[in-house]
């Protein structure tokens, strides 16, 4: 038996995102949870554990798939649902592609802001009502005016106008058909919270979140993984360094950082004495315009 | 004022001001000053003040809002900011001062444990100073901190900044703002960092602590963190399908412990269907608590089999609660709709819902003057105490003796939006 006397910040934002989690199960009759095996959506599970356990979760788990995820990630996606017992629901850009409501512009065009549509066709196919999401507020500057349950009209479109204002812990998910609510436990959370509850709760995380061998070329002041999609360019020269990634996604988007960090507690110490932001260092496309992220998520992105 | 099971690894706090008070500066100076900002923000803000012309780094811009807003020049929206120290976590809530000032400093305030309210030291009391003092009250902000800003403007004189104190002291006074409530002083300057996280050197005749020294050592507590126990139901857990055996008659009732605690073997009361049981086990994932505290959320299971759904309450059964289909309240009405007062509205307290319809409007409070004014309607960014009638009774208590059943927020019955927050009397 555990008495507590007093919470710690992790048992605060523990408490606070089980509490987000089961408003939403009782608020809403059919939500999903977004789940990619990135660090932010392991997080996520564990919390739906905590706060439905012995209980199956009131939700089932989808994950939109660009085709362009590195194996070990899926993997432990699919070892994860089923470890966890749970439904688990994938569905692929390149399954847009074939409809034809994905149209690339160059074959190669990051797929990540495609995401949005798939995400959107999943939304109508299964009727979900809110889609859960391991965001947070510290990523980015769209982020930090973000509601814990976000509405979004019948195009998933946000419109940071149009916001409805949310008080104490009194959270209002009430859609028309049609309409959706995005939920983020973990809004208040940063990177650091993360990575310390990644470090409490002992969570298993992919592989190539942790110091790894890796052929990279340097591009633009940005380290480029080598792979089958991602090609070395005619002048540029191929070196083998040790790696991590602070953030997994589309192949094509995501960079890796410098780092010999090879346990979850080194990457706490180098993340406190860190100096580029999560997506500063590891997302090669926040940076074409000021307001990426803003214009993503008026388009249905989570 | 420490207290028992109050948390105090995490202080969230709000900032009330304009741009022209230094607001943003004073952000991005909490901010830069703790390490927070990292260096490819920092080039973009230096990019940034180059590009607008300017010859030091602008630290407002890290505040910098979204396109929209840079598009039509104001700021839209409560945001939400980080940062740590060694000794505990801290949530900045950023509200706007100029647009819909009532309802996004409502909003901000409804989770905030301390206010900073910015004085222009140039300027001094002003009406938004009264205002913004008027809602830290009204939505029971128990620590307040009076930063008067701009120092460096008015050559770090003394005796202006304390005649700038009695004249806040006098207003504090007047509107009995100091009753349960701290309030302290900081002279500084945002802009040269002064009195923030560094003390710096243009200031040396003030003793006292500096800005963050105040939010290190002030106690996360809510004005009337209640003691006793409530204890919404969210969800109820019955996996009575699965293979499990030894789950067939589980039952466990899962929420928040908003106020108080429990432990196992207390005697505790259903509300409202006054059912009697005694707690059985308390859980938190694969772990048995003893005791559960306030803001902790559990799964709590009873000895006896009662029928329990979302939107009950448990309690003490030597406390009680009288359900109550009346709610007197003060009303902060958040939607660009007026409230229609003929129609029926949901409202949201704890985790029940009811239908709801106005019964009358006892009276205006007029947020320049603080006089009361009668009305027959509700407009937005207006505050009223009003009366509604509801279709099924809630466990409340008042706001000021209790933040979480003490509060509610009005939901449009055909839109769903959230038009309006309460504050029950």
């Amino acid at each position: 038996m555990t008495t507590l006397s007093n919470l710690t910040h992790l048992d605060w934002l523990e408490s606070e995102a089980i509490h987000i989690l089961r408003e939403v199960a009782g608020q809403c009759s059919n939500p999903v949870l977004l789940f990619s095996g990135g660090k932010d959506s392991l997080c996520l599970l564990r919390l739906a554990e905590k706060a439905f356990r012995p209980g199956r979760f009131p939700f089932p788990l989808l994950h939109i798939d660009t085709g362009h995820n590195y194996d070990e990630v899926i993997q432990f996606r699919d070892l994860r649902a089923k470890e966890l017992n749970e439904r688990l629901i994938v569905r692929s850009v390149e399954d847009s592609m074939k409809r034809g409501t994905v149209v690339l512009k160059t074959p190669d065009e990051p797929r990540n802001k495609h995401q949005s549509v798939t995400l959107l066709e999943a939304i109508a196919e299964f009727e979900f009502d809110c889609c859960i999401g391991g965001a947070r507020r510290d990523e980015e500057k769209a982020r930090a005016k973000e509601r814990i349950m976000s509405f979004r009209d019948e195009f998933g479109q946000w419109d940071p106008k149009n916001q409805r204002p949310e008080l104490w812990n009194l959270y209002n998910a009430k859609v028309h058909k049609g309409e959706n609510i995005r939920a983020f436990p973990i809004s208040n959370w940063t990177e650091m919270d993360v990575w310390q509850y990644i470090e409490r709760e002992k969570l298993g995380l992919p592989s190539i979140y942790f110091a790894h061998k890796r052929p990279i070329v340097r591009r633009g002041g940005a380290i480029v993984p080598i792979t089958p999609l991602t090609p070395k360019k005619d002048n540029e020269v191929i070196e083998e360094i040790i790696v991590r990634y602070r953030t997994v996604g589309d192949i094509t988007c995501t960079a890796p950082v410098e780092s010999v960090a090879n346990s979850v507690e080194k990457i706490i110490i180098e993340t406190a004495s860190t100096t580029i932001t999560e997506r500063g260092a590891t997302r090669l496309d926040d940076q074409t315009s000021d307001a990426s992220m803003e214009q993503r998520k008026k388009e249905g992105y989570f | 004022m420490s207290q028992e099971n109050i948390q105090d690894s995490l202080l969230r706090f709000m900032t009330c001001g304009s741009v022209d008070d230094g607001k943003s500066t004073l952000i991005g100076r909490l901010l830069f000053d703790t390490k927070t900002i990292l260096t490819d923000t920092l080039t973009q803000i230096e990019k940034t003040s180059k590009k607008r012309g300017m010859t030091a780094v602008d630290l407002s811009l890290i505040t910098d809002g979204l396109q929209a807003e840079r598009e039509q020049g104001i700021t839209i929206d409560v945001a939400y900011r980080y940062f740590s120290t060694g000794t505990r976590k801290y949530i900045i809530a950023d509200a706007p001062g100029h647009e819909q000032y009532t309802r996004n400093m409502v909003t901000a305030a409804s989770t905030a444990h301390l206010a900073i309210i910015l004085i222009d030291a140039r300027k001094g009391v002003l009406t938004q100073t009264r205002r913004h003092s008027f809602l830290a009250k009204l939505v029971g902000i128990p620590h307040i901190v009076v930063a008067i800003n701009k120092m460096d403007l008015i050559d770090y004189d003394e005796s202006k900044y304390k005649a700038i104190c009695e004249s806040y002291k006098a207003f504090a006074k007047e509107i009995k703002l100091s009753e349960n409530r701290t309030i302290e002083f900081v002279p500084m300057s945002a802009l040269n960092g002064d009195m923030i996280v560094d003390r710096g050197e243009s200031i040396s005749w003030y003793k006292g602590p500096t800005l963050l020294d105040i939010l290190e050592k002030t106690t996360a507590d809510y004005a009337g963190k209640d003691k006793n126990f409530r204890f919404p139901i969210q969800f109820v857990c019955r996996p009575h399908a699965s293979d499990d055996h030894d789950l067939h008659d589980f039952r466990g009732f899962m929420g928040r412990v908003e106020s108080g605690s429990i432990s196992v073997g207390d005697e505790i009361t259903v509300l409202p269907s006054q059912y009697k049981s005694k707690i059985k086990l308390i859980q938190l994932g694969d772990t048995q608590l003893k005791k559960a505290i306030s803001e902790q959320s559990v799964t709590i299971l009873l000895e006896d089999e009662i029928d329990i759904s979302r939107g009950d309450m448990i309690i003490k059964s030597n406390d009680s609660i009288e359900p109550t289909k009346n709610i007197n309240a003060m009303v902060c009405w958040l939607s660009e709709t007026p409230m229609a007062s003929s129609r029926t509205y949901l409202i949201r307290h704890t985790s029940r819902e009811s239908k709801a319809k106005l019964d009358k409007i006892d009276f205006k409070v007029n947020i320049e003057t603080l006089v009361h004014e009668s009305i027959t309607n509700l407009s937005m960014n207006d505050i009223a105490q009003v009366t509604f009638k509801l279709a099924q009774p809630v466990m409340a208590d008042s706001y000021q003796n209790n933040r979480s059943t003490g509060a509610f927020i009005i939901i449009d019955e055909s839109t769903y939006h959230t038009v309006g927050a309460g504050m029950i009397a």
